[in-house]
Parts: C-alpha cells; structure tokens; sequence
C-alpha cells in the first residue's frame, strides 16, 4: 500500500482536532489541575448552604485543598449535609471551623476551613463540630430592616 | 369557497403524509447506511478520503471564523464585563461560550453548508448520471460503497473540527482580551481554568458536536439520495439539506443543552 498526499492531510488534520483537544482538556478546563492523589471524607452539616455546588473548592488560608463531594439534605436535623474530600497531605485538627464563604462580591461560594487547636486530627468519615452557615443577603436585609423598624416605633414612643 | 377549503385542506393533507413518508423512508436509509457501517470500515480507505473531503477540506472556514467568534467574543464580553468591573472574568465567558455552545453549533453550520452541500451535490449528481443505477446493476451496494463511508467520513470529522474552532476562538478571545486590551493574563488563564469543567463542559461539548456530525451527514446523503435526478431537483436538495441541516442544529442543541447543563451553573 503506498502513502499518499491525501493521508498526510487527513493524518495532520486527525492530530490538529487531537491537539485541540488536548488544548482544551489541559489549558481551558481544569484536567491539568485534576487531582489523582489520594483523599479523605470528611463531613459537615450546615443549617443553609446558600448557592454551594457539588465540586466547589473547599480551601484553608486561601489554598484549595479538596472540593465537595456530595451535597445531600438530613431528613432527622433538617439540615443540608455536604460532604467534603480533602486531599491527604492536609491534616486538620477535629475542632476545624468550616464555613460557606463566598469570593468577591459576585463570585461562586467555597468552603473555607479555620483550622483550631485540638491535636486529634480528623479522619476519614469524621464530621466537623464547628460549622457557619452561608450568608443569606435576603435574611440579613431583613434583619436590617426590622432593626430600623423598631428603632423607628422607639423614637415615636418617646 | 367550500371547495376552495376542502382542496387546502387536501394540501396539508398531502404534505403531512408526504412528510410523514419521508421520515420513515429517512429511518430505513439510517438503518442501511449502519448495517453497511461494518463493509466500509473493513475499506477503511474510503473512509479516509471522505474526512479528506468533509474534514480537511472544511478547516480553514472553520479556523478562521474561530478566531473571529473568539475576538468578537473577547471586545463585547469586555465591554460589558468591565461595567462591573469584572474583566477578568473575560477567559470564563469567552471559554464558557465557545466550549458549551458557539462551538460546536458554529462548527456543525459551517460544516453543514461546506461539507453537507457538497455532500448532496455530489451524490444528486451521481444519481443524475445513472451512476448510482450502474453500481446497482454491476451487483456493488451503493449504500455500503458510496453513502457509508460519508457518512462516517462527517462523523469523525465534526467533532475534530469543533474542537478546533474552539481552541482558536479562546486564542482569539485571548489576542483580543490580553494582547490588545490589556486583561491580566494570569487571571484571564486561572478564572478560565476555575471555571471549565473537562466533563461537564468539554466532554459535553465533544459529544454535542458528535450528534450534530450524525444529523447533518445523514440529512445531506438522504436529500442527495433522494434528490429527484435533475438539475432542478439536486440545486432544491442542496438548498434543503443546508435548511433542515440548519434547524436540525439549533432544535437538537436546545435539546441536548436541556439534558447537559440542566443544574449547572
């Protein structure tokens, strides 16, 4: 079988769509930061989580340092249980705080972890002590408007 | 005026039924070009030369018009980025754009006036020549000789050439953004980075522009294999597979979006 001109430009177009997509997996999407190595679970139980989403990072001093797993609803406490993979080279004392936090003012909400004092550590399958809600804006309005409310009805007593 | 009623009502009649007929005439020709699937690949060669033809043939349309999508892209994604002060958010909407949508449903209309015109031609035409009726009588399946091998030639090429108009319009959005403008390169690359998710998006992607290869070479050889065997008929078959192509596209991505990013942010 002789090669022809026809097969080097099929063989150059077949690598071009290949590199493409090698492209877009490696320097667009996030693959090249895929982390292979190996995790803990842990979780937390939160009373609103806002607007997390399952594969959101969950950082410590700014550093990303596992994502979340599975975000799932306690049917007993009534409360939103995510669960969160860690990677194993980060350990973590039990009395860790995580909180939903959000970066920037418009940004996607994280979670962020403040580690504590305790010299046990968390392990795999653990749940956190400490946790802080998601910032909910229509609450805190809400609230800032009652205040102002009442501070008004004080006045008009007066 | 009740006759006038009753023979329009026979016209729509007529072409719910003509349609109906085509479809299922359509189905049939889609199940013989895949039980001819196995004697094409067995000629792989075939196969070769038609991703020549609908692939090779199509890239430079298809890079240029990426690079052009990704600048636009980048000049009105900045331009109403920087209102809020968000411009380096510019790699995420440029990314996000190309990667979900304007790539793959881009690609598979370039493809399809390029490669899927030519595709309804050539086969009218073979038809118009008796070409078609010569292979059947020296006993050589025209199905498994002619329409298998483009089809498969269109359906490895598309997402090839989808993947390739994206790469080049997130380098446009990039020559745009960081080069002209002046957006931070680094924020431009992690925001981007922090944003597209390789299933979700890119895989999603591949397979969208996977489907739209499957519709548009089936719609262009059945229009050209049904073309009636006349100058008139295989300009109106072309006309048509570039139309239905068309529709195809957008009707399936709205569908395929719906199933896709249904939950994602």
């Amino acid at each position: 079988m002789t090669r022809t001109t026809l097969d080097l430009w099929v063989g150059i177009f077949v690598v071009g769509g290949l590199a493409a997509l090698l492209v877009l997996g490696l320097k667009v999407g996030n693959l090249s930061t895929f982390n292979m190595s190996e995790s803990y679970v842990v979780h937390a139980d939160f009373e609103n989580i806002g607007g997390l989403k399952p594969k959101a990072p969950v950082k410590s001093a700014g550093v990303v340092i596992g994502r979340v797993a599975e975000i799932a609803f306690d049917n007993s406490k009534y409360e939103a249980k995510v669960t969160i993979r860690i990677d194993k080279r980060y350990a973590f004392s039990k009395d860790t705080t995580a909180s939903i936090l959000t970066s920037g003012l418009l940004g996607e909400q994280y979670v962020g972890l403040s580690p504590g004092g305790d010299e046990a550590m968390l392990k795999d399958g653990d749940t956190f002590k400490l946790t802080q809600s998601a910032v909910v804006l229509e609450n805190l309005i809400g609230q800032f408007l009652f205040s102002k409310g009442s501070e008004g009805g004080k006045k008009a007593e007066q | 005026m009740f006759n006038g009623l009753i023979s329009a009502l026979q016209g729509v009649g007529r072409h719910v039924v003509n349609g109906i007929w085509r479809l299922g005439y359509a189905s049939r020709f889609f199940a013989m070009i895949l039980l001819s699937s196995g004697m094409s690949f067995r000629r792989i060669h075939l196969i070769i030369k038609e991703v020549y033809f609908s692939g090779v043939l199509s890239l430079i349309i298809i890079l240029v018009s990426g690079l052009f999508v990704g600048m636009v892209l980048g000049l009105q994604g900045y331009e109403t980025l920087q209102k809020y002060g968000s411009e380096s958010a510019l790699g995420t909407l440029v990314a996000l754009s190309l990667v979900r949508e304007l790539g793959p449903v881009l690609a598979a209309l370039l493809f399809a006036s390029r490669a899927g015109s030519a595709i309804t031609a050539e086969i009218g035409l073979m038809k118009a020549t008796e070409q078609i009726v010569a292979m059947e009588m020296m006993a050589v399946d025209p199905i498994a000789r002619v329409v298998a091998p483009r089809f498969w030639g269109g359906v490895i090429s598309m997402p090839l050439l989808a993947a390739m108009f994206s790469a080049m319009g997130i380098f446009g959005g990039y020559l745009v953004g960081v080069v002209m403008i002046g957006v931070d390169v680094g924020s431009f690359w992690s925001q981007m980075q922090a944003a597209v998710d390789f299933r979700t998006d890119i895989v999603n992607g591949v397979i969208k522009s996977f489907v739209f290869g499957l519709a548009v070479t089936s719609i262009a050889l059945f229009e050209g294999y049904d073309a009636p065997p006349t100058a008139e008929g295989v300009s109106h078959a072309t006309t048509r597979t570039v139309v239905t192509s068309s529709l195809a596209i957008l009707a399936l991505d709205f569908i395929l979006t719906a199933f896709m990013f249904r939950g994602v942010s």
